[in-house]
């Protein structure tokens, strides 16, 4: 399975996506944001960092990179695309997921592992997982989500909640939420649900002896999923 | 032609930084605040001499730029 990462300038996770979707088998290019084609891709990642050293607003430079049509036009043709974290935020700024990342509720920068649990699993993302709550890192600055009422509701109807910010059993609230996102929600699909949106960072539970390993887990069933 | 756009967070929207600096001023004994909503404000010099297609230039960079109209609303507030 082939996949492409897009490192915009103040990308920072690009090389550890690229560790670890190389790790659990898909065949990974670097796709720099100048560029205009992508290279024939079953999965884009838009990865996390600080593009365009978050001037104006997270995302919002990035999201107008030559680069940006070609992925645009790839997730309205129905192919798999990831964003993390500031990949997330490109892809709110781009018009592909609904909503908005604000800064973080207590205006501070938030680094730890968090829960999430997994909502729908009717996507290629999260189908077949058979962990309802997984562990994974949170490193963001301006992660709380936020919509309007009336996006709410087509969200909620149209199952586009994807990940909740949870305790280790599942339960969400307003104290597990670190950030004041709506409904706790970490991540968020299209309509589609063929592009996915999430803050935390998969891509760094991967090893157990340095992490944890339900970034693995996860990696491996998109993989099986993809396949 | 110089033209000013103004961009502030809707009414609805939560904003913390507006809050932090309305406390502080508090502290520092400007009491009669009843509110602090932070913003944005650019000059941008336009190669266009007819005011209106100016302010249409502009108002097009913050549709598509400048503001995110989920959670901001902006202003053109002079041409100069």
């Amino acid at each position: 399975m082939k996949s492409s990462v897009i490192t915009f300038p103040g990308s920072n996770c690009d090389r550890d996506m690229d560790v670890a979707l190389t790790k659990f088998g898909f065949k990974n290019k670097m796709v720099w944001h100048n560029d205009q084609e992508l290279p024939k891709s079953d999965l884009i990642v838009l990865p996390g960092g600080f593009s365009y050293g978050d001037y104006l607003r997270c995302g919002s430079m990035a999201s107008k990179s030559k680069i940006m049509n070609s992925v645009i036009n790839f997730a309205k043709s129905g192919g798999l695309v990831m964003g993390i974290c500031n990949g997330f935020q490109i892809l709110v700024e781009a018009g592909l997921v609904p909503g908005v990342l604000l800064r973080n509720k207590y205006l501070q920068f938030i680094c730890k592992n968090v829960h999430v649990k997994v909502d729908n699993k009717e996507n290629a993302f999260f189908k077949n997982l058979d962990k309802k709550v997984l562990e994974f890192h949170i490193a963001h600055n301006e992660g709380n989500y936020f919509c309007t009422n009336d996006q709410l509701k087509e969200i909620e109807d149209n199952n586009q909640i994807a990940i909740y910010y949870c305790d280790q059993n599942g339960n969400t609230n307003d104290q597990i939420n670190p950030n004041g996102s709506i409904k706790n929600i970490a991540g968020i699909f299209n309509k589609e649900k063929n592009v996915l949106g999430m803050m935390p960072h998969p891509e760094r539970m991967i090893d157990e002896s340095l992490s944890g390993e339900d970034g693995s887990i996860f990696f491996k069933n998109l993989l099986n999923n993809i396949k | 032609m110089k033209v000013s756009a103004v961009i502030t967070l809707k009414k609805d929207v939560l904003d913390p930084q507006g809050k932090v600096i309305h406390e502080t001023l508090d502290g520092m004994g400007f009491n009669s605040v009843n509110e602090v909503r932070q913003g944005k404000y650019f000059e941008i010099d336009v190669k266009e001499n007819d005011p209106k297609k100016a302010k249409d230039l502009v108002e097009d960079m913050c549709k598509k730029l400048l503001a995110n109209l989920v959670i901001e609303n902006y202003k053109i507030i002079e041409t100069q």
